[in-house]
């Protein structure tokens, strides 16, 4: 078991916890992921390691509750145990196997989209620790669903845009960096995380401007060990698996439409185990009211 | 002339087991083992000892059982196996020791298999367990993989008095026995759960959720938490796929994928929070016991099920009972055919597969006749479902990661049959990470050969 040390909502459904995971926590990098159970019946769920202490052993996850096993995640409390936490799994960012000099070289810039703003954190920290500069766009929906903005000002230069101009810029991300680009900063390194739909976008548009660019892919999983290929992608017209030929790849070189497509296998049978982990008890079918 | 027919043993029925993830095979009981006990003629010269890759005393066992001793038949085996409950499911009897039954000339060879699990499941019932170490040797060796090879070494080494700690990627230990053999073969909480128990019952410590290579390394282990040897059986769990057009469609499985949603994960279960598909027509691709298994699983989770395969019955590799119960329930053995494309609608689904007719060619080096197509021979099946069970090969995580440790071509980890020695100093291997997907009963085997070799080894060192 493993036990949860801090629980915090950061904003409407994405949750930050501290877990106690010593393994994982001595041999993370940047970059990897790890695999939870919430309990013994639970499925397994890949999250990306945010952030790690190795003195304390613990890991650090943010999730955003979209499905039955996140929502059970979310209502989980400091002092709770999950069943289950197995990583580092995937391989780490390619910026920890560069040096730190040919990092100063670069002109490096992090688009960050909804929850995927977390797994940005710890490779701009990283950065900031070899005393690396870098660029982080955060993207978010609306004011209120901008997350980890203080932690984010200590390591980077943070520009924060929403959809709907209600904080920093307004638009998508896309807008942002082609606003960034034509206001003089030519970037030559760029790590694209969040939704899939925005990583496509985002790669379409470095791909104009010839910023070389990494996304982190987040595929359905089984292991996360290379076991089950249900993870498998198509990069260069290669077939790799996400957990253990990535989670990060040449943006420009994976077939993004395919990915999405293939994210959607378990949707029905999904959003009826959705259903009854939110309704619990209370749905017993029958009374007329409900489908 | 009763003697020449074996007893037969009860099943499920076969229309009501293709609906069930119940076991199918029921076994004997105590009057019906008793009985094909009898047929056993006690050979001097037991040519069925010489077909068990561990070498289980047959005749012994089996006179214990008609004298009606089953803890002395159980102790019997437990000297030679660890899984008496599980090879006596799973083995591939009829080319291993019931193959080579010298009442197998002249009718049915004694049902060697069936015997062994009636032993194994009534001393379960009984509470009876294996015996332990007298005296501790205060030497830590680490097991990586707790399937039937980590399994079979952690529980020799901890009978010879080693501290033993195994370390398994899964949250739930067993390897194949846990993910990829489904319920309806081997029960998972009756039977697999309490194998791993007695091995547990040893001493053998057991930590789940760790991933040799990516949590910890095998320097790491050896260096800095006084691990003075270590044996690798990790298995062959990379799937292949064929690389053919349409792979990625929504619908494509590996076996491996498909089969550990069911069985580890529990999808088969309304209940279970896993999703998996529930096909209407569904292709399996391969002949192997992955395939029957996929197969079986997909036919009881409500589909038509094709098996496709590129050779003739004879050449099915999958143990020949399981062939015969896939039929049974209903499987379509589509044989001499191969595929070359899967169709999808506009949104990715699957809906066919283009095969194409094979033949079989003459016999090369190795004496097997490789299949060649027939020219414009190809046809199409309907199908929502297409399921991968070409074969797996060793995960690099290991190898890759641990320094000195050769691998040959197939990437499989080189080591010593007799002994398991690596390429790397008190490093050992053995089972399917070694010799590629093979049999539960050889991994048992290497893990035991490597158990010695680790007593060996460290017996020396000192
Ligand atoms: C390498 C990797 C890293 C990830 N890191 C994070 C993270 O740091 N924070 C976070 O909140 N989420 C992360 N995810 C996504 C997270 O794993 C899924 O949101 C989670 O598995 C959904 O589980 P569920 O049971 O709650 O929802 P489900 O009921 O399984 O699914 C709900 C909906 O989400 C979709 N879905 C299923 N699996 C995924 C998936 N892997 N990614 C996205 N959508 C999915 C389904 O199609 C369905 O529509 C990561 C995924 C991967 C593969
Ligand atoms: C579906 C299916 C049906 C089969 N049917 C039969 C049958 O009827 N009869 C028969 O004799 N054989 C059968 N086999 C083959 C048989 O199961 C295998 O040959 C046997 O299980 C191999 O044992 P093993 O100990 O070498 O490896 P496995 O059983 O594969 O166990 C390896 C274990 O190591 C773990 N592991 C891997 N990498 C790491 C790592 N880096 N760190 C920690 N842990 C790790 C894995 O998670 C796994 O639990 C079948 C196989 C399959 C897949
Ligand atoms: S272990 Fe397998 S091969 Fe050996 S006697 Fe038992 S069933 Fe036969
Ligand atoms: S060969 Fe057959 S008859 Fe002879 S001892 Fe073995 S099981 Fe009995
Ligand atoms: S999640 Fe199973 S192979 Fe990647």
């Amino acid at each position: 078991m493993f036990k949860i040390l801090e629980a915090n909502e950061l904003t409407t459904n994405i949750y930050q916890m501290i877990v106690e995971a010593p393994r994982v926590a001595s041999a993370c990098l940047p970059g990897q992921f790890l695999i939870i159970r919430v309990d013994e019946e639970g499925e397994r769920i890949p999250l990306t390691i945010c952030d790690y202490n190795r003195e304390k052993g613990t890991v650090e996850i943010v999730a955003q509750a979209i499905g039955a096993e996140t929502y059970k995640l979310s209502k989980l409390k400091a002092g709770d145990e999950l069943a289950d936490v197995v990583g580092p799994l995937g391989k780490p960012s390619d910026l920890c196997e560069m040096s730190v000099d040919e990092l100063k070289k670069k002109k490096i810039l992090f688009i960050a989209g909804g929850v995927g703003t977390a797994p940005v954190y710890p490779q701009a920290k990283y950065l900031k620790e070899h005393g690396v500069d870098c660029d982080v766009i955060i993207g978010a929906k609306t004011k209120d669903l901008v997350i980890l903005e203080d932690r984010f000002k200590e390591v980077c230069n943070l520009h924060i845009t929403t959809d709907d101009g209600s904080y920093g810029r307004s638009g998508m991300v896309t807008k942002a960096l082609q606003d960034l680009w034509d206001e003089g900063n030519k970037y030559d390194h760029c790590v694209a995380i969040g939704p899939m739909i925005m990583m496509k976008f985002v790669c379409k548009l470095t791909q104009e401007l010839g910023i070389p660019t990494v996304v982190s892919m987040n595929p359905i999983m089984v292991d996360g060990t290379g076991m089950c290929g249900a993870c498998r992608l198509t990069v260069d017209g290669k077939v790799q698996f996400a957990c253990v030929d990535g989670p990060e790849f040449d943006g420009h070189k994976v077939d993004f439409d395919q990915a999405m497509n293939r994210m959607k296998l378990y949707k029905t049978e999904e959003g009826r185990l959705f259903l009854k982990a939110q309704e619990g008890d209370t749905h017993h079918g029958g009374c007329g009211n409900c489908e | 002339m009763d003697g020449f027919v074996r007893v037969p043993v009860r099943e499920q029925d076969a229309k009501v087991r293709a609906t069930n993830f119940e076991e199918v095979c029921l076994g004997y009981n105590k009057e019906e083992a008793e009985k094909e006990a009898l047929r056993c003629l006690n050979c001097k010269n037991p040519q069925c000892v010489q077909g068990c890759p561990v070498s289980i005393d047959i005749p012994a066992f089996i006179s214990q059982v008609k004298t009606g001793d089953v803890e002395g038949a159980y102790q019997t085996i437990s000297k030679s196996s660890a899984l008496p409950a599980v090879c006596g499911r799973v083995c591939p009897q009829e080319s291993q020791c019931e193959g080579k039954c010298i009442r197998g000339i002249k009718g049915d060879a004694v049902s060697i298999g069936k015997l062994e699990r009636y032993v194994a499941d009534t001393a379960r019932e009984l509470g009876i367990k294996p015996e332990g170490a007298k005296e501790k040797k205060g030497k830590k060796v680490a097991v990586i993989g707790s399937g039937p090879s980590g399994l079979t070494c952690a529980g020799d080494l901890a009978k010879m008095g080693y501290d033993v700690t195994i370390f398994e990627a899964l949250h739930e230990a067993g390897g194949v026995l846990v993910y990829g053999i489904p319920e309806f073969r081997l029960p998972k909480t009756a039977v697999v759960k309490k194998e791993i128990e007695n091995v547990k019952s040893l001493g053998v410590k057991l930590e789940t959720d760790v991933v040799i290579g990516k949590s910890v390394t095998i320097d790491e282990l050896m260096e800095k938490e006084g691990f003075e040897a270590v044996f690798i059986g990790s298995g062959a769990g990379l799937p292949r796929f064929m690389n053919i057009p349409g792979e990625q469609a929504m619908g494509v499985f590996s076996a491996n994928e498909f089969l550990t949603r069911s069985n580890l994960m529990k999808a088969f279960d309304e209940n279970s929070r896993t999703p998996i598909m529930r096909p209407k027509k569904c292709v399996v691709v391969g002949g192997g016991n992955v395939a029957m298994d996929a197969a079986r699983t997909a036919l009881r989770l409500g589909a038509e099920v094709h098996v496709v395969y590129r050779r003739g019955e004879e050449e099915l590799p999958a143990r020949k009972e399981e062939v015969g119960h896939a039929k049974e329930e209903g499987i379509i053995f589509d044989l001499l055919t191969n595929p070359v494309e899967i169709h999808a609608d506009e949104n990715g689904w699957v809906t066919g597969i283009t095969c194409i007719r094979m033949e079989l060619g003459e016999p090369d080096e190795s004496g097997r006749r490789s299949p060649v197509e027939v020219p414009g021979s190809e046809f199409d099946i309907d199908c929502d479902a297409v399921i991968m069970s070409l074969g797996t090969s060793p995960n690099p995580l290991i190898s890759s990661t641990t320094e000195g440790l050769e691998i040959n071509r197939r990437k499989c980890i080189v080591a010593q049959e007799e002994n398991g020695q690596t390429s790397k100093p008190g490093v050992f291997a053995g089972g399917d990470a070694v010799t590629g997907a093979a049999t539960v009963i050889l991994a048992m085997g290497a893990g035991k050969a490597a158990a010695k070799g680790i007593d060996e080894y460290l017996s020396s060192k000192q």
